[in-house]
């Protein structure tokens, strides 16, 4: 490297200019990132302070442990359980399908689940969490957990889910819960967000959905702050839930339990009420269904099982349900013609068999007819020739009017489905409705209970409760919410004299305790808890002359669709009324046979708190009664208050 | 001077070599790297692992590395650049055929003990090919259009290699080390100009040939240059590394959240917060006061840096050291401008706070080599 001094200081010079150039200009650079610097830090400080914030924080909400339901004794109706789910939050995933095909190998997830997870999160914000899997064992919960950092995204939660340990005996009454449907959301105005969580529970039907408002609680907040892929680091601030409102309701667990029993097999309805205060002791209606299905998701085979059984489980027949009371009815007919002073309390009526009337006959259900009837045998023997005479007496407006105050054709305010009106017609009820005249055929068939009247269960409870006191009892299922007692109320005076209530009672001590009576066969051989009733078994169909000709009346010789309806109301102590019952089994066939024998067996469970003693039935039937008894699918109502889970 | 004068007469010896060592440079390289394993302490949550402690050993070594280096006389130095560069370019070729591919790139070859990232080598190689090539070659001769030429291929041949790895921050790295290099020695203006002119040529090019088959980038690369022109159009997905440093950066204030008190950084909002976005963190926790001060250190070593150079009569040696200075600038200027969001998202470490061994050695061997023109320059 020879080269002359003054080329090496003439470069030196030119590399030392250069140098000089360019270290200015990397300073200049650097004045530039400074205030650069400045200005993001300094000036703009506040905008991004705040942006970092809700970087890191993230408000949350805490679904509130809904209000559990108890029965009059203390016992559990509904509760809540443990549920471990996975969700995912499409915001923090890039990928949701290869997420979500990870997670499937650790726990059961098919195809079809990730494509409706995916339709799902499609739908629904960005933000908002899917559900993925619902009611996971704590070992895949834990695998899930474990593996989180692989699966961005997902969130293994665990939050409460509805359980009801009673499953089939409360079905109709405390209903069920379910997911939050659109329509559901469509019918509320300013939903509570807390609906917008998925797989929030609503209730759906009965008690769960009456009392919806009380029963779901208010949701709580947490402040949480989380790192860039969702996760949890720590909590900031927590407003605690509030849990709904727990509920106790009148029932009694065991008499619901005995009522369901009895009543299986069937497709009938029962209710047993309280005559002192209202109370619904027992409201059955069989069959029932698991409401628990439906809390996880009822399958579709399943759930057409349910909607297809000509027995219709779905329904709840003792309060939606209305049928024709029959003879049940003919307290109320005969209440009518006394108040009204038509009829004297000895006077007595010729049966022949049939009221002619209108060229038509109407037949009593005894061809050969009772012969001279008074009151008290009327009713003891269900003439009905009898009472197409009141009819004709006293007209339909009085029938009608004695009906409703007896608390038929009215919607009682109990917190279930569908709760039915009934009907008690009146001629202007038949002109707006039917566009024809009241013709005096339709009062005669009213006075049986017939033609256009209807009832519900319930509402031939509540009546017989009303002939049983003389007060105007109205039913009532809640007895506290949140622990504070509702006010129970025995009922206003009627304003019935009580010589004309105390006969028709006696007539209906007569049916069920003396000979000749249509319910003597179900009688209570223990003195202190005997019951007074009436039977009905009401048409679902009109007896043609030709049937009538050809003799065909045996309710067995008919398919089941087309078979009567067997009826009893009943109060019991005779003595000293407490409960009143009503019991409709669907194509039953005679009121005496299919629906006695199991308004007697209630009444007793009510009466005895259990599963009677043999001692309480007629020595001659004791040895059926006793191994029909024994096969009752009763359980044990103190076994599934500790069982809290069985999945 | 003779070439036995200058060696007898100015030189120190031995060991006593490391009294003639530019300390202020080391000391503001110590500042530097401490602030870095400060920062690294944090972004752990308060650890020494996995980062700090590595880093730490590394910087050692590093230490270790420079102090050696800056005891090889430079005219040693010369002699090798050609050896050195060559070597590089071999080593670039080998990762192209025999590389591991990690994130998307194909950048370095396992020796086994270690990760061998040649495209880091290669930009200390470079600008020692370069500023050798420029002392061989006569004054007279640098403008040349020939002359220019033979260091436009110098320079293009390791430029290519990286971009096919494809490594865009260190091609950029690259071209500016090596264009800076050819202007410090004297190249005239008038061909700086033209490549100017030649470079929005490109630029226009680049963009008008998206999305048609010979479009010169990648699509990720498209996309970063995208999102860096407007970063809220896609906030969550690729703008999300610029829009989260600015807020964290933002949200630092004049001092900061204190130590170990940034929630950005910390609770992984930013991406590799530990390696090119370990910036947002420190001005997160320290504020402005501590990103200008960050800045001051790296401006106090060009400065020293530049003022070695141009006391120093052997122009090799000048070369040298304002190439090298010039690398580190870049490495800085363009971390930095990414962070703030004034450059696109290229892989471009802070120089010795970032978490990585590769870039920490190449830096330290370039100090090294600055030590010794510093230590070797002729009195």
């Amino acid at each position: 490297m020879r080269r002359s001094p003054k080329d090496t200081e003439e470069s030196a010079a030119i590399v030392s200019r250069r140098g000089l150039i360019l270290g200015g200009g990397m300073v200049a650079f650097a004045t530039v990132l400074g205030t650069r610097m400045r200005h993001l830090q300094v000036n703009q400080a506040d905008q991004f302070r705040l942006l970092a914030e809700e970087n890191r924080i993230n408000i949350r909400l805490l679904p509130p442990p809904r209000g559990q339901i108890f029965d009059r004794n203390g016992l559990l109706i509904a509760g809540n359980e443990q549920n471990y789910r996975v969700t995912i939050i499409r915001d923090e995933v890039d990928d949701p399908e290869k997420v979500l095909n990870d997670l499937s190998r650790l726990i059961p997830l098919t195809r079809k689940d990730i494509n409706d997870v995916l339709e799902e999160m499609g739908r629904r914000s960005r933000l908002v969490p899917v559900t993925v899997a619902d009611r996971l064992s704590w070992e895949d919960v834990s695998q899930v957990a474990v593996n989180a950092p692989a699966l961005p995204g997902i969130t293994p939660e665990f939050g409460l889910s509805r359980f009801y340990p009673r499953s089939d005996d409360y079905a109709h009454i405390v209903g069920y819960v379910g997911p939050v449907s659109d329509y559901d959301l469509s019918r509320i105005q300013n939903p509570d967000p807390l609906l917008q969580i998925p797989k929030f529970q609503l209730g759906k039907t009965g008690v769960e959905n009456k009392f919806e408002s009380s029963l779901r609680g208010k949701a709580g907040t947490k402040r949480v702050e989380v790192n860039a892929v969702g996760r949890v680091m720590r909590e900031l601030g927590r407003e605690e839930a509030t849990k709904g409102d727990t509920l106790q309701l009148t029932i009694d667990t065991k008499l619901q339990n005995f009522v369901q029993a009895r009543l299986s097999g069937e497709s009938a309805a029962a209710v047993v009420i309280d005559v002192t205060n209202g109370d619904l002791v027992a409201i059955g209606s069989a069959p029932a269904f698991d409401p628990n299905k439906f809390v996880r998701g009822i399958s579709v085979a399943d759930y057409s099982s349910l909607t297809e059984s000509k027995y219709r489980p779905l329904a709840n027949k003792a309060v939606q349900g209305t049928y024709p009371p029959g003879s049940t009815f003919k307290m109320v007919t005969a209440l009518a013609a006394l108040e009204a002073e038509e009829i004297g309390i000895e006077e007595t009526i010729y049966c022949g068999g049939f009221t002619e009337l209108a060229n038509r006959r109407f037949h009593c259900w005894k061809r050969g007819g009772h012969g001279k009837m008074n009151l008290r045998d009327s009713l003891k023997q269900s003439c009905d020739v009898y009472y197409y005479e009141l009819a004709q007496r006293v007209g339909i407006e009085n029938i009608t009017k004695m009906a409703r105050r007896l608390g038929l054709g009215e919607r009682h305010d109990v917190p279930m489905s569908a709760v039915a009106k009934g009907l008690t017609p009146t001629k202007a009820w038949k002109a707006e409705n039917r566009g024809k005249d009241w013709v005096i055929g339709d009062s005669l068939n009213a006075s049986i209970g017939q033609g256009f009247v209807l009832a519900s269960p319930l509402q031939l409870a509540v009546m017989t409760a009303r002939l049983a006191t003389g007060r105007a009892v109205s039913p009532r299922l809640v007895k506290a919410v949140d622990e504070k007692e509702l006010p129970a109320t025995t009922g206003e005076p009627l304003g019935l004299a009580k010589r004309t209530l105390d006969y028709i009672r006696d007539g209906m001590f007569a049916v069920s305790n003396e000979s000749r009576g249509t319910a003597y066969r179900t009688r209570i051989a223990d003195k202190t808890k005997r019951m007074a009733g009436k039977t009905g078994t009401s048409q679902v169909r009109n007896i043609t002359a030709a049937e009538r000709r050809a003799g065909v009346f045996r309710n067995e010789d008919l398919p089941w669709e087309r078979r009567d309806h067997a009826l009893f109301v009943g109060f019991a102590p005779y003595d000293n009324p407490r409960y009143a019952i009503s019991v409709v089994v669907e194509h039953g066939g005679g009121g005496s046979t299919a629906a006695a024998p199991i308004a007697r067996d209630i009444i007793l469970a009510a009466q005895f708190d259990g599963i009677p003693p043999l001692s309480a039935y007629p020595s001659s039937q004791r040895g059926r009664i006793r191994s029909a008894l024994e096969e009752l699918p009763i359980n044990d109502p103190t076994d599934g208050a500790t069982q809290v889970s069985e999945a | 001077m003779s070439y036995l004068e200058y060696n007898l007469k100015s030189v120190p010896v031995g060991p006593s070599k490391l009294l003639y060592l530019n300390w202020a440079v080391v000391l503001l390289l110590v500042a530097i790297a401490s602030i870095g394993f400060l920062m690294l302490y944090s972004v752990a949550g308060g650890s020494m692992n996995p980062w700090a402690e590595p880093q730490m050993k590394r910087f050692a070594l590093g230490l270790v590395l420079m102090f050696s280096i800056a005891l090889i006389p430079t005219w040693f130095l010369r002699n090798i650049a050609g050896l050195t560069y060559a070597i590089c370019i071999v080593l670039l070729l080998g990762v192209e055929f025999f590389g591991s591919t990690g994130k998307g790139a194909q950048r370095w070859i396992d020796l086994g003990f270690m990760r061998l990232q040649p495209s880091e080598l290669t930009k200390i190689t470079l600008v020692l090919f370069l500023a050798a090539y420029y002392d061989w070659l006569d004054m007279k001769k640098v403008s040349r259009p020939f002359w220019v030429i033979i260091p436009v291929l110098i320079i293009a041949v390791p430029t290519y290699l990286t971009l096919r790895q494809p490594d865009l921050g260190t091609a950029l790295l690259l071209v500016f080390g090596g264009g800076g290099l050819m202007f410090l020695a004297g190249v005239s203006w008038m061909y700086f100009a033209a490549v100017i002119g030649a470079g929005v040529g490109i630029v226009v090019g680049v963009f008008k040939s998206r999305g048609t088959d010979w479009q010169f980038l990648k699509d990720y690369q498209y996309r970063r240059i995208d999102t860096f022109l407007d970063p809220s159009s896609d906030p969550l997905g690729a703008g999300y590394h610029i829009t989260q440093s600015k807020i964290a950066l933002g949200s630092g204030g004049w001092t900061g959240r204190g130590y170990m008190q940034g929630t950005q950084s910390r609770l992984n909002f930013l991406p590799e917060k530990h390696t090119d976005f370990i910036f947002t963190t420190l001005a997160e926790e320290f504020g402005f006061v501590g990103g200008i001060s960050l800045l001051a250190l790296y401006i106090g070593v060009i400065v020293f840096c530049v003022f070695s150079a141009i006391s120093n009569k052997d122009r090799f040696a000048s070369l040298l050291t304002l190439g090298i200075a010039l690398t580190f600038f870049l490495f800085f200027a363009v971390n930095m401008s990414m962070v703030m969001g004034l450059a696109p998202v290229v892989g471009v470490p802070l120089p010795l706070v970032s978490y990585g061994g590769s870039a920490m050695l190449v830096l330290m061997i370039g100090f090294g080599l600055i030590q010794s023109a510093h230590v070797h320059r002729p009195r």
